[in-house]
């Protein structure tokens, strides 16, 4: 009888991470995206350099320039200057690396704490489920912005390193219920209780067996949760609860420069522009990988 | 490939013009990885009062054929020759003279009951439903006239049965209803898909006897499509036999099942297990055995409740007792519901007793610290039913079967792999398969697998929760045979949980029969099998088909009998009472 079926296997074969990434790169919008952000990130870091290795722009954000004009967009200063004659470019950069820096933390971290918080509730049940989703209620309850806000005011020693983390402290409940459901139903699957059946313990059941199963989830939620955190981080920046001078973000561009809108626009447009470009790419890419992760959800290409 | 029509032409019988009719039908579905052809020509007729088997293994095509006549296929299908249902062309027909056709001209019984009724809705609006839309009654006429349905097909107290959900009703009385709405509009030809695959053997009798007294009373046409032989046998007149796309072979029934031409269908109907032919364990094993060591597995009137929020608990097993002896295999048979699997989940340590006793290899389980209960877990192999599910997707085989070494830490990578390559050997798998993942692999590579993980502690106990029922009949019959022959070679006691009584025939030693959680009957195979002292046990036995068309008839009637003797009525379709 095997011969009929072998048949099968000569065909390509394809594991499931291959065919994730297939179905991924076959999304026009989130191969744009990538490149987008791959684009932005690579300015970002390379024009003015991190810490003490320099970049290839000959300005840096610190220093006051010569005023040409009234400090519009010029050769010389392609995204203008401010008020007192700083380089906007070079200043814009700083921003975009900080703001990237904080969205990817506070993702790594939420996502964590999130996954493992969900996974604990959701594999054992019972007193544990009640005590880890009565603090996920108790989280989701409190308008986030405020505790953002006290939370950010009390980090602000750290600088933005403190900000990321209480960031991350607070936006993990969203992932955190969704894993929980994740596993809930992962964890009655025949190949879990043959797990249990052949004597695994419970942690290694957790992270070997449940959660690599529910890892499409998790990429998704991860991904937008960078994108939430953004959003998060110039909210918080602009309102003056966020990163602190001498530190500087988008949000705390925009906030600084908000005055000068009528008359200096593009103080208020380029951070804007590169906050809707990062935001954008990211929910894209998050959107590509859920399509790549639930082909059920896909549209027939006939 | 060319299909054989045995048919010799004295003995074609045509009542009329078909009232189904396939010609040069091909079907081609465009997917991600380019086309691929589920049916390649296939030509066929149903003619009224006629059953006509379509019989193949999952993906030869044979849903994909039936659904076309339909209109149902998805939308990236491409359909090319004539499907015609009575005088209508179904291709030329746009989506109202589609959704005319269906329920008036063609009907369709689905496999699954459950999932074929909405559960929201009660049985009378899912009846009603067809009859307004073909316009045929309204209002408290469709209601009355959906009682009159639901006792024709034989269900009592249709007034009341109106009122309730789907999930009120047995899965027998649900296929009922869903072949009550089939024939609501009175179709020309009814479509029935695996209509019994879900149902118990005593439930599928049942059914198939309303099915056979629908086309004698009603005329109706049915294309029945199934992989069980015996289904065939004891219903269709006409048997049409598909290979990957393609009609191999097509005949009468008995021409067809007797004397097959084609050699797949023959391989085909070598595969079926065949109640009382089972000669397939020696009895001597087990003998040699017994009695050296403590028995595998002692159940003392084991008691297990599942507990409910706020309703008193369910005893899904009420007072068993039974013994697995070392290098025994026990068969334990039953119907859905009768607790098999809820015991086999026990003696896996999973499932915790409300009384009485499991003991495993000579340990209590209750008394076990969880270090003990680890150690004791070693000695235990499982396969589960669904070999799809019991492997973790993200695994690739040769991980699968080494996850218990690494889970109890048993020599290095090197002699891991060695031994995983030993177990692919002897569940004749290819090595090249270490690095593949389940999904690349067929059903019946995954159950072998499946078994290789469980050996792979050489365990002394095997619990085996219908291992082969997920399985098209020819990859179950080689499933089995490795299965006998690794018993014999590694020597393990074995637990085998099934429903199918033939299959238990072939490889038990001793076989336990239960019902509603409660032991009927237990003995020697030949015993329990061949003289049933229990009327439950003969009932199960006297349902259980046979691929051969004048046997079956034959056990029919002995059946109608039986049951008449038991004061039981025989299922058929009430018409004009």
């Amino acid at each position: 009888m095997t011969d009929a079926e072998t048949v099968a296997i000569e065909e390509k074969s394809y594991s499931q991470g291959q065919l994730v990434r297939r179905r991924f790169f076959r999304h026009k919008g989130a191969i744009v995206a990538m490149v987008v952000l791959a684009v932005v990130v690579l300015v970002a870091f390379t024009s003015i350099g991190i810490g003490p290795i320099p970049g290839w722009w000959d300005k840096n954000p610190f220093s006051q320039y010569e005023k040409i004009g009234t400090g519009a967009p010029t050769w010389a200063h392609p995204f203008g200057q401010d008020t007192i004659g700083k380089d906007y470019f070079a200043l814009v950069m700083l921003g975009t690396q900080k703001s990237i820096i904080i969205a990817l933390g506070v993702g790594l971290i939420s996502t964590l704490i999130g996954t493992v918080i969900g996974a604990f509730a959701g594999y054992y049940r019972g007193w544990v489920e009640s005590a880890l989703m009565r603090l996920t209620d108790l989280l989701i309850v409190i308008p986030l912005l405020v505790l953002a806000a006290v939370l950010g005011k009390i980090a602000s020693p750290w600088g933005i390193w403190g900000l990321t983390l209480m960031l991350g402290l607070v936006t993990w409940t969203g992932l955190a219920r969704l894993v929980r459901g994740e596993v809930l139903s992962l964890r009655e699957r025949d190949f879990v209780v043959a797990a249990t059946a052949v004597g695994t313990g419970a942690r290694r059941i957790i992270f070997k067996h449940v959660l690599p199963n529910a890892v499409g989830t998790i990429i998704v939620s991860a991904t937008l949760a960078i994108s939430a955190a953004i959003l998060l981080e110039t909210s918080l920046s602009f309102l003056g609860f966020g990163v602190q001078p001498p530190d500087t973000s988008l949000g705390r561009l925009i906030s600084d420069y908000q005055t000068a809108f009528t008359t200096r626009p593009w103080l208020f447009w380029w951070p804007g522009l590169m906050i809707l470009a990062i935001a954008l790419s990211v929910n894209f890419i998050g959107d590509g990988l859920r399509d790549a992760f639930d082909p059920r959800q896909n549209r027939t290409k006939a | 490939m060319t299909s054989l029509d045995i048919t010799s032409s004295s003995d074609v019988v045509t009542p009329g013009d078909a009232v189904l009719s396939f010609t040069d039908l091909e079907v081609t579905f465009g997917t991600e990885f380019g086309d691929v052809h589920a049916v390649k020509g296939v030509s066929l007729e149903v003619h009224p009062g006629e059953v006509v088997a379509l019989v193949g293994e999952s993906g030869s095509g044979k849903s994909v054929t039936s659904t076309t006549a339909l209109g149902l296929l998805p939308g990236n299908a491409r359909v090319s020759g004539t499907v015609r249902v009575g005088d209508k062309v179904v291709g030329d027909l746009d989506q109202a003279g589609l959704r005319k056709m269906r329920g008036n001209d063609i009907a369709m019984v689905f496999q699954e009951p459950m999932t074929a009724l909405n559960p929201v809705l009660t049985i009378g609006d899912q009846l009603t439903e067809a009859l307004q839309l073909h316009g045929i009654a309204y209002g408290s006429q469709a209601m009355a006239r959906a009682a009159e349905l639901l006792r024709m097909v034989g269900i009592p107290e249709p007034e009341r049965r109106l009122k309730q959900y789907p999930h009120e009703l047995s899965g027998g009385q649900r296929q009922r209803v869903v072949i009550a709405m089939a024939i609501s509009c009175d179709p020309k030809v009814i479509v029935a898909d695996e209509p019994t695959t879900a149902l118990d053997v005593t439930v599928q009798a049942d059914i198939l006897d309303l099915l056979r007294s629908l086309k004698d009373k009603l005329d109706t046409g049915i294309l029945l499509i199934t992989h069980n032989m015996g289904v065939v046998a004891d219903m269709a007149d006409r048997v049409a036999v598909m290979l990957k796309g393609d009609l191999v072979e097509t005949g009468t029934a008995e021409q067809v099942l007797t004397d097959p031409q084609h050699e797949y269908t023959r391989r085909l109907l070598g595969a079926v297990p065949h109640l009382g032919a089972g000669a397939g364990q020696s009895d001597v094993a087990a003998a040699e055995h017994a009695g050296t060591r403590s028995p595998a597995l002692v159940l003392d009137n084991l008691v297990i409740e599942y507990h409910r929020l706020g309703r008193r608990p369910f005893r899904a097993v009420d007072d068993v007792s039974f013994t697995v002896d070392q290098g025994e295999i026990v068969g334990l048979v039953g119907e859905s519901g009768s607790g098999k699997s809820t015991i086999g989940k026990c003696a896996l340590g999973l499932i915790p007793a409300v009384a009485g006793g499991v003991n495993i290899l000579g340990e209590d389980f209750a008394a076990l610290n969880r270090k003990q209960l680890k150690a004791l877990r070693r000695r235990i192999g499982v396969v589960f039913q669904d070999p799809a599910a019991s492997i973790n997707p993200r695994f690739p085989v040769g991980e699968a079967v080494a996850e218990p070494l690494v889970v109890h830490q048993v020599g290095d990578q090197k002699s891991r792999q060695k031994r995983v390559m030993e177990l692919l050997d002897a569940v004749e798998l290819p090595r090249s398969f270490y690095n593949r993942y389940p999904h690349e692999l067929s059903g019946g590579q995954r159950q072998r697998v499946s078994i290789a993980r469980a050996l792979t502690l050489e365990p002394e106990l095997l619990v085996a929760d219908e291992p082969t029922s997920a399985l098209d009949v020819s990859v179950q019959a080689s499933v089995l045979e490795l299965f006998t022959s690794l018993q014999q070679q590694f020597g393990f006691a074995c637990l085998f949980v099934s429903h199918d009584l033939a299959v238990i025939d072939m490889l038990a030693h001793k076989v336990v029969v239960l019902q509603n959680g409660r032991i009927v009957e237990q003995g020697d195979r030949d015993t329990v099998l061949r003289n049933p002292r229990e009327d439950y046990t003969k009932r199960l036995l006297a349902a259980a088909p046979v691929p051969d068309p004048l046997e079956q008839k034959q056990r029919r009637d002995d059946r109608h009998r039986l049951l008449a003797e038991l004061g039981d009525e025989v299922v058929e379709l009430r018409v004009g009472d």
